[in-house]
């Protein structure tokens, strides 16, 4: 949680201090490079954010050969449209973005009788109030081999409505910041908050199942 | 403070985005709330194995295959691209000449 509560360390005497010049993110001068002609340099763009992208896709779609097709169109439309890129954001948020479009397209070409959106399933007051309070046991990730952990954690955040599951992955995987989260989804600053809690809410709900301390009552 | 305004204030707790004096109220409720208390520690823990387990691997192999696929489109389309500028070029050359 220390990226998360850098904001509670700030020492008092360093607001009063002179701002320090923003030095251009290293990633702007990649993009320039490759702007003009230099694919070396968007390789390295490449190298830098292939995880994020294909993991991003992956979460979304839940589907392996999707998030492989995903990641590839990203990188193509990005180099084809970089011209496009203005550097008013970062060019992962940028990039972000693209994946988080190209995810929910596949999702509604798999889904073509529903409407696959960020709003789909958010309207429910489902999983906005905790239920279980049961303890988990002091280490619970330990009770599980690596194998059966990863199974519990793809389960279960499978199990959550596309709208939730993008905001957490952005956010708690990947550590956006709030801000980066909503304009890479195009949602307000709130809309990505209440949906983060209902995420953490729910996950923390399912998981309760595996992590609970041994006799602990569920309800 | 209840338990539902504790809820309200949770995002901004984990996010370290909250005024001094509501951290103050949040901090004071928890003090008392074994439930909320539960609620913080158990979300804590589903944040931190999230992110400190990945449920996806991303291999090296995967890796380098997708790059290469990547770059071989991203290098075709430089190369029609620069294949149509020339013919644009030579068009325009041959159109000035014959007039």
């Amino acid at each position: 949680m220390a990226a998360h509560t850098s904001s509670l360390a700030v020492d008092p005497a360093e607001l009063s201090a002179a701002p320090a010049a923003v030095e251009p993110h290293p990633d702007l001068e990649l993009v320039e490079r490759a702007k003009a002609g230099d694919t070396a340099a968007f390789e390295q763009l490449v190298r830098q954010y292939d995880r994020q992208i294909y993991r991003t896709a992956l979460h979304i779609t839940q589907n392996r050969e999707d998030a492989e097709d995903i990641t590839q169109d990203v990188f193509f439309k990005a180099f084809q449209k970089l011209d496009q890129f203005q550097g008013n954001s970062k060019f992962s948020t940028w990039l972000v973005r693209i994946a988080v479009n190209e995810s929910l397209m596949r999702l509604r070409k798999r889904k073509t009788s529903k409407t696959v959106s960020m709003d789909q399933d958010v309207q429910t007051d489902e999983g906005s109030i905790p239920r279980d309070f049961a303890e988990w046991r002091p280490n619970p990730e330990q009770i599980y081999s690596q194998g059966e952990l990863g199974e519990i954690l793809r389960k279960t955040i499978a199990g959550l409505p596309p709208g939730f599951r993008t905001v957490f992955t952005l956010r708690d995987i990947e550590n956006l910041s709030t801000e980066e989260t909503a304009e890479a989804l195009n949602l307000s600053v709130p809309a990505v908050k209440s949906r983060l809690l209902r995420a953490r809410l729910q996950l923390r709900e399912r998981l309760s199942r595996y992590f609970r301390k041994a006799n602990e009552g569920s309800k | 403070m209840n338990c539902t305004d504790f809820l309200a204030k949770l995002t901004d707790y984990f996010d370290g985005q909250i005024d001094p004096d509501l951290l103050t109220e949040v901090k004071e409720h928890l003090g008392t709330c074994h439930h909320c208390e539960v609620v913080v520690n158990t979300t804590r823990k589903t944040i931190d194995i999230y992110r400190g387990q990945q449920a996806y691997e991303f291999p090296e192999d995967l890796s380098t295959r997708l790059r290469s696929a990547i770059m071989a489109r991203c290098n075709a389309s430089k190369e029609g691209a620069a294949a149509k500028a020339r013919l644009h070029e030579e068009l325009m050359r041959s159109s000035t000449r014959s007039s």
